[in-house]
């Protein structure tokens, strides 16, 4: 059971690293699906199968068909100007020595639980149902505004705004007949 | 041999399958590999200027910080680990559709994803070399 664990944190990881420095957009929302796959994988093993599912339906099926989606619309060619440069030392040094400070902080804290025991049982979907709609029912419909806000939001930035035209300024179509109004 | 290493592998699948039984790994290390999946996530935001880029790392950000509430939840056998799991599930997905929504007014507006395009709000004078 261990054995699976360090395959699939080891599989998450260079398939997160691959997501951030790939250049086709595409290609890296593919590794990032191999990484939520994988990260999926050990929800499982930790003893948390409804959480698992929840990762692969909702994360790597939902989410991520809306990013595609994005990507498909928007046609994005493989690199951006600015990113020319993306795979030099330069770009790459100073976060890298950032995140491994945050890295050696976190090493050093975590003695602390190194003396406690490890998990020993699953936790079935039926204990997460009724603590959800029992202890935190309140949470579940804010979640629920959220939610609403959520949807209230992307259609309002979604929707094409109609550009109006006066009519005298557009041009009458050849055969005499009546102007066709650009929307 | 290659019968020997299949028998292995299917015992392995096995003790995966086999309900009831976790992993022992200990916290630490569970939580190292969360500790790295963030800052793989934190490292793309920073390096990174290409906005879709910049979502998809927010992503790994919040996936790996769902990952300690479910690891932090199976240690002290709670539910309550796996319940922050699926609100954390209902931000991300509120988050993502707007900021998608965001990326296409900008692609509309900007004609391109460079999250230094949009710099209306710079104070200095544009300079021709940065």
């Amino acid at each position: 059971m261990n054995t699976i664990f360090y395959i699939a944190a080891s599989v998450a990881l260079v398939s997160s690293v691959m997501t951030i420095t790939n250049r086709n957009a595409i290609h890296a929302l593919l590794y990032l699906i191999i990484s939520l796959l994988s990260v999926s994988v050990v929800f499982y093993i930790l003893g948390a199968p409804l959480i698992a599912a929840l990762e692969v339906i909702v994360y790597a099926g939902a989410i991520m068909v809306l990013f595609i989606f994005v990507v498909m619309m928007l046609n994005i060619g493989m690199e951006e100007e600015s990113e020319k440069n993306l795979l030099t030392p330069k770009m790459w040094i100073l976060p890298s020595v950032l995140a491994l400070i945050l890295l050696g902080i976190f090493v050093n804290i975590s003695g602390v639980f190194r003396h406690e025991k490890t998990s020993t049982g699953v936790i079935d979907p039926k204990q997460v149902g009724v603590s959800l709609f029992t202890t935190y029912l309140i949470a579940v419909e804010i979640a629920a505004v959220l939610l609403l806000a959520g949807i209230v939001g992307a259609y309002h930035l979604g929707k094409q705004k109609k550009k109006a035209v006066h009519r005298f300024l557009v041009a009458p179509p050849a055969d005499g007949g009546k102007p066709v109004t650009k929307v | 041999m290659v019968g020997n290493r299949l028998q292995k592998f299917k015992y392995l699948v096995n003790e995966a399958l086999k309900p009831g039984s976790v992993v022992t790994v200990s916290m630490e290390i569970q939580l190292l590999f969360a500790a790295l999946l963030f800052l793989t996530g934190l490292t793309g935001f920073l390096v990174r200027r290409n906005i879709i880029f910049m979502l998809i790392s927010i992503e790994i950000m919040l996936n790996s910080a769902a990952l300690v509430f479910v690891i932090a939840g199976s240690h002290w056998m709670q539910a309550d680990g796996q319940v922050m799991f699926i609100f954390i599930l209902t931000v991300s997905a509120a988050e993502v559709s707007v900021g998608l929504a965001l990326i296409l007014r900008m692609y509309h507006q900007y004609k391109t994803l460079d999250a230094d395009a949009l710099k209306k709000l710079l104070d200095r004078k544009e300079t021709e070399n940065p």
